[in-house]
């Protein structure tokens, strides 16, 4: 036997003590397992915000180069639908929250019935997005596909929305860059709502893997990590939904 | 070894009562940010709303991502990543804001 061998099995023989079968092999303790997914998992959310950093930042560039455009293309959204979408979507991240903590406290049920409130929450989020789109689609506000500016040509056009804003009539060269408005409208809103059917697609095997008792053993890190990607999705609309139907409310 | 054996180790698990009141705060913050958008503030209607929504968010990171309670290390990143991004906006305004085709 040479010497390298009896080092290699000496390790291998302090290394290796009792541990849960969900502990991987390099990993010292399940702590340290868990602070190392933990970390990961917010590189891979720190990268998210880069990635809508750049639609934020164009948002931030647009509005200011074409102000009247973006004021004006702010007031054909309604209110009323992202201020109950917001709801909506703190609702759901509040049940995913609770989620996480029946996962920690080994409630099997509890955490069955967090997921599915938080899976219909989020199809509820998408289905009030999906009646504004229609709006939309519905008034040729949709870049590329249906669109028109004759709205902001011609306010009076709009009887609802010239009643409540009053808005001025802006020459055509102007009223065009409403479109660059309602283009990041849809991209940005269309980018969460993709990360929304991601996270809605993920929710359901979870629920499927938690009615067979997955995470409720003591294992709950796949839970605790996917409530920080749906949290995220959730901080992201915090942000659209000032910039995109609040704020412009009175400029 | 002085750490604590794995079956042992204890996660620190944030109650439900926090939870509850994170979220009802939320709420009220969200009727607040929009009763708050009808009141004629002129420039401030914009600085209000960030305000309100940068609140919500440290809520939504502190309290259900549980960076209250995370590592140092954690904590360290997040902020390192914010960082980053103000530092990639301003340099990308004042690119913008220096160019003699630019619409300033």
């Amino acid at each position: 036997m040479s010497d390298s061998t009896v080092i290699s099995e000496g390790a291998l023989a302090e290394g290796h003590h009792e541990h849960p079968p969900y502990q991987r092999h390099h990993f010292e303790s399940v702590a340290q397992q868990f602070d190392a997914t933990n970390f990961a998992m917010w590189l891979f959310l720190l990268t998210e915000i880069m990635f809508f950093g750049g639609l934020f930042m164009a948002y931030l560039l647009m509005r200011n180069w074409y102000y009247q455009a973006f004021v004006e293309g702010s007031h054909h959204l309604s209110i009323f639908w992202g201020t109950s979408n917001t709801a909506v979507l703190i609702t759901s991240s509040f049940t995913m929250a609770m989620g996480v903590w029946c996962a920690q406290t080994r409630r099997k049920a509890g955490l069955v019935l967090c997921l599915v409130l938080t899976f219909i929450l989020g199809i509820m989020f998408l289905c009030i997005k999906g009646i504004e789109w229609h709006g939309e689609w519905v008034d040729h506000h949709v870049p590329g596909l249906r669109f028109t500016d004759s709205d902001f040509i011609n306010p009076a056009l709009d009887a609802d929305v010239y009643h409540e804003y009053h808005d001025r009539a802006m020459a055509p060269d102007a009223a065009n860059k409403t479109e660059m408005y309602f283009f990041l409208y849809f991209a940005m809103t269309g980018m969460h709502a993709l990360h929304m059917v991601i996270g809605i697609s993920i929710l359901v095997f979870m629920i499927f893997q938690a009615t067979r008792g997955a995470y409720t053993e003591g294992h709950f890190t796949f839970v605790e990590n996917f409530g920080l990607y749906w949290h995220f999705v959730d901080i992201i609309w915090i942000f659209l939904f000032p910039l995109l139907y609040l704020v412009s409310r009175h400029a | 070894m002085s750490e604590p054996d794995a079956y042992e180790y204890e996660h620190h698990i944030v109650s439900p009562k926090i939870y509850v009141a994170i979220f009802v705060s939320l709420l009220c913050l969200t009727a607040l940010t929009t009763a708050a958008s009808y009141v004629e503030m002129y420039v401030f209607n914009v600085v209000v709303a960030l305000a309100i929504a940068v609140i919500k968010a440290s809520l939504v990171v502190l309290f259900f991502m549980h960076v209250k309670y995370s590592p140092k290390l954690t904590k360290l990143t997040i902020l390192s990543g914010l960082f980053i991004f103000m530092g990639l906006i301003s340099m990308t305004l004042s690119d913008y804001v220096s160019r003699a085709w630019g619409r300033w």
